[in-house]
C-alpha cells in the first residue's frame, strides 16, 4: 500500500480534501494538472518547467498520494475542488496546464472561468465527443494490453512502464492506484462529458493546444477540432511524442509553455 | 441439504485457442452458429428438466459477451424454466445487479418468474465478474457500493404494497416505484449473495441472505462461512442455520471411480477455456488497488486454477468426482471442514460434455448420492417456504 498525505503532510484544499501538491521554482504561476500517469511521472517536465516558473502540480484527489473523499467522484467534483483552492492559495495570471485527462479537467474549469488563469495549455487532452456515434474518438484504454497501451501513450519506448513484473513496486501501486481513479471520474462516458464541446467558446484567455504527433489514444485531428472549439485558440504538432507527450518530449513541452506564457 | 443442477449453457465449438485473444469480450459472434446455438439451448433446458424430475434444483447464472455462457438474459430463462419445471425451485445466481442499469427492472422480472413458477424461485444477486464491465459499460470502481444500494432498492419495490416510492440514492434514481405483479412469496423470494472475501460475507450476514461461493476450495470457503457465523454472533444473533450456506462445485458421479473422473475431466473445460487477457481479468477498481498491483506484476491469483490437475483440486474440494460413494465421501469430508452448509450447487456440465453424459452425471447423483446425504440436514425446507 501507498501511504497518503494527511493533514499534516499534505496541502488541505477545503472541502475535507488534501492534496498531495509538488511545488517547484519560483516565478509567474503554472498550475499542472497531470493525467493517469500522475505527476510522479512527469518529474522531469515539471523540473524544467520550473526553471523559469513556480510549478505546482496537485495529484488529484484518488491520484498519486492524495487521499479521495467518498463524496469527489466526477470531473465537475475535481473542477469546483480547483476553482475554490486558485482562491484558498490566492494564486494570480496562472497559466493552467492540463495534461491528457488533466487537460479534460483544465477544460472544465476554464469553462467555469476564473479571474486567477490568465493562459491555458492543453496536452493531448480527452474530454470531448467530435465524431459521430460510431466513432471511437478516444482509444478503449481499458480494453488493451499493457504493451498496446505504452506504445499508443509513448513514442520513446524507455520513457513507458514496460513489463511491469520488472518495475518497481511503488510504480506498480502507483499506476494501479491511478488507472482506478482514471477510471472512476471516466468510465461513463468514457473519457469525456457529452456537453463540454459546446461551451467551449465560454473560454477567455489564451490558449495553446499541443498534440503528440504520434498520439495513439486522441489522433492529432481530434486535437485540432478541440482547438477549433475553443476562441483563438493554437495548435501545435510535437514530434517524437504520444499521448504522454511532456513525458516522451519534457525539454520540448516545457519551452512551447515557457514561450507561450512569457 | 439442497442440490442445484448447474450449467453455464457454453457454446464450446471455438476455434483452435491460438486463433484468438481472448474467449470474453471479444471474440467475434461469427464464430457462433445460431443454428447449433439453438440446438445447444434445447439440449441444456433438457437437461434442466431431468434434474427436475430427477427431485433436484436448478439453477441458472448470466454472463455477456462470452462463449463460456450462452445466457446474457438470466431472468428469460428463468421465465422458462418456471414452465418446464414442476417441482424444482429455481435459483438465478445470478442477477448481476451492479451491472443492470435498472433495478426496478430486476424487481419486476423476479417477481414475474416467481408468479409464473408459483413461487419456486431463488433470486441471487451477484456483483458481475472482471471480464464483463467493459461488455456491459459498467464502472468497475464502487460495484459492491452499487450492487447494495440497488439489492436494498429490489427488496423495497417487492415489499412496497401501499402505493408508489421514490428512490434517490447514489447510484440509482426513480420515481413512482409501484411494480406490477409482485412476487408470489410473500415477504420476498428468498435472496442470495455471492461473496469470496470475509468482508463481503460479514455484509451478506447483516443482510441474513444466503451466502453463496464458487470453487473456493475447503480453505477459501471455510474462511467466508466463518466470517458469516462469526458476524451473526458479534451484533447479537444466534449461529446461522446450515441453509444459509451454499457451495458450487464441478461435480461429476459416474458408476466407478474412473467414469467419475473422466466426466469430470470433460468439466475441466470450464477451467482450462477461460483465456483471458490482462486487462479484461483485472479491471482497475474491481479489487483493491494494492492487489491489483501484484496482479499487473505478475503474482497469479489464488483463484487462478489453470496450473492445476484434477487430482488438486480434488484435494482441494474444488471438484467433487468418483463413484457414488466417492462423491459422497468429498462431500461429507467438505461438509465437516468447512463447518456446514445447506445446497451445493453441481456444475454438471461444461464445454464438449455431451447431453448423455450429462443426464448420466446428474441421475447418478440424484439416485445413487444424494439419498446418502439427507442425513446433513434432515429436517431442511427449501430456503424461504
Amino acid at each position: 500500500m501507498l501511504t497518503l498525505v494527511d493533514e499534516t503532510t499534505g496541502t488541505p484544499a477545503g472541502h475535507g480534501v488534501v492534496l498531495d501538491v509538488t511545488e517547484l521554482g519560483s516565478g509567474a504561476p503554472v498550475v499542472v494538472l497531470h493525467g493517469s500517469e500522475g505527476a510522479e511521472a512527469d518529474y522531469e517536465f515539471l523540473k524544467t518547467l520550473a526553471d523559469e516558473r513556480r510549478v505546482i502540480a496537485p495529484s488529484h484527489p484518488g491520484f498519486g498520494l492524495s487521499p479521495r473523499p467518498d463524496w469527489c467522484t466526477s470531473v465537475e467534483d475535481l473542477s469546483y475542488l480547483y476553482l475554490d483552492w486558485l482562491d484558498r492559495i490566492d494564486a494570480h495570471d496562472v497559466t493552467l496546464v492540463g495534461l491528457q485527462f488533466g487537460g479534460w479537467l483544465a477544460a472544465e474549469i476554464a469553462v467555469r472561468r476564473s479571474p486567477r488563469i490568465s493562459r491555458l495549455v492543453l496536452v493531448d487532452a480527452v474530454g470531448i465527443k467530435v465524431g459521430s456515434r460510431g466513432d471511437r474518438d478516444i482509444a478503449d484504454v481499458f480494453a488493451m494490453s499493457r504493451t498496446d497501451l505504452d506504445a499508443r501513450q509513448h513514442a520513446v519506448p524507455e520513457t513507458a512502464p514496460g513489463d511491469l513484473s520488472l518495475a518497481p513496486r511503488e510504480q506498480v501501486l502507483h499506476i494501479a492506484r491511478n488507472e482506478e481513479a482514471l477510471a472512476l471520474y471516466g468510465w461513463e462516458p468514457y473519457l469525456h462529458n457529452p456537453r463540454l464541446r459546446r461551451w467551449l467558446d465560454r473560454i477567455d484567455v489564451p490558449t495553446l493546444v499541443l498534440w503528440g504527433e504520434a498520439d495513439g489514444i486522441v489522433s492529432p485531428e481530434y486535437g485540432r477540432r478541440y482547438a477549433e472549439a475553443i476562441p483563438g485558440a493554437r495548435f501545435g504538432l510535437v514530434p517524437g511524442a504520444a499521448h504522454r507527450a511532456q513525458i516522451d518530449q519534457p525539454y520540448e513541452i516545457a519551452a512551447r509553455i515557457r514561450d507561450f506564457s512569457a | 441439504m439442497q442440490f442445484w443442477h448447474f450449467s453455464e449453457t457454453p457454446y464450446p465449438d471455438l476455434p483452435p485457442e491460438p486463433e484468438f485473444d481472448s474467449i470474453r469480450v471479444t471474440l467475434p459472434n461469427r464464430v457462433l452458429d445460431p443454428a447449433l446455438a439453438a440446438r445447444l439451448w434445447d439440449r441444456y433446458l433438457a437437461e434442466w428438466q431431468v434434474a427436475d424430475d430427477a427431485g433436484l434444483n436448478v439453477m441458472l447464472n448470466e454472463h455477456h459477451s462470452t462463449a463460456t455462457c450462452m445466457d446474457p438474459a438470466g431472468p428469460v430463462v428463468a421465465g422458462a424454466l418456471a414452465r418446464l419445471t414442476k417441482q424444482a425451485r429455481i435459483l438465478l445466481l445470478g442477477n448481476p445487479v451492479a451491472n443492470r442499469k435498472d433495478p426496478v427492472r430486476i424487481a419486476e422480472e423476479m417477481a414475474l418468474v416467481d408468479l409464473l413458477s408459483h413461487g419456486r424461485l431463488d433470486v441471487g444477486f451477484v456483483r458481475g465478474v472482471p471480464y464483463e464491465v467493459s461488455a456491459v459499460n459498467s464502472n468497475p470502481v464502487r460495484m459492491n457500493e452499487r450492487m447494495w444500494e440497488a439489492i436494498d432498492l429490489i427488496h423495497k419495490a417487492w415489499t412496497t404494497h401501499d402505493g408508489p416510492f421514490n428512490w434517490e440514492g447514489e447510484f440509482f434514481t426513480h420515481r413512482q416505484v409501484n411494480i406490477w405483479p409482485r412476487p408470489l412469496q410473500q415477504p420476498a423470494p428468498p435472496m442470495w449473495v455471492t461473496s469470496t472475501s470475509t468482508g463481503g460475507a460479514a455484509r451478506v450476514a447483516d443482510a441474513g441472505h444466503v451466502l453463496a461461493t464458487f470453487l473456493t476450495g475447503y480453505e477459501g470457503t471455510r474462511k467466508v462461512f466463518q466470517a458469516y457465523r462469526d458476524r451473526r454472533l458479534a451484533t447479537g444473533g444466534e449461529l446461522p442455520a446450515d441453509d444459509r450456506f451454499a457451495y458450487a462445485a464441478l461435480v461429476y458421479t459416474g458408476r466407478t471411480d474412473e467414469e467419475g473422473l473422466e466426466g469430470a475431466r470433460k468439466l475441466m473445460w470450464y477451467i482450462s477455456s477461460n483465456k483471458v487477457p490482462s486487462q479484461f481479468v483485472l479491471p482497475p477498481g474491481y479489487i483493491p488497488y494494492a492487489q491489483r498491483a501484484a496482479g499487473l506484476a505478475g503474482q497469479s491469483s489464488p483463484y487462478d486454477f489453470h496450473t492445476k490437475t484434477l487430482d488438486e483440486l480434488i484435494a482441494d474440494g474444488i471438484v467433487f468426482a468418483g463413484s457414488p460413494a466417492t462423491v459422497r465421501g468429498q462431500i461429507e469430508r467438505f461438509y465437516e471442514r468447512v463447518g456446514g452448509f445447506g445446497h451445493l450447487l453441481l456444475m454438471g456440465q461444461a464445454g464438449h460434455m455431451d447431453h448423455e453424459e450429462t443426464v448420466a452425471g446428474i441421475r447418478a447423483f440424484a439416485e445413487h448420492v444424494k439419498p446418502g446425504l439427507e442425513h446433513l440436514l434432515p429436517a431442511a425446507a427449501p430456503v424461504g417456504v
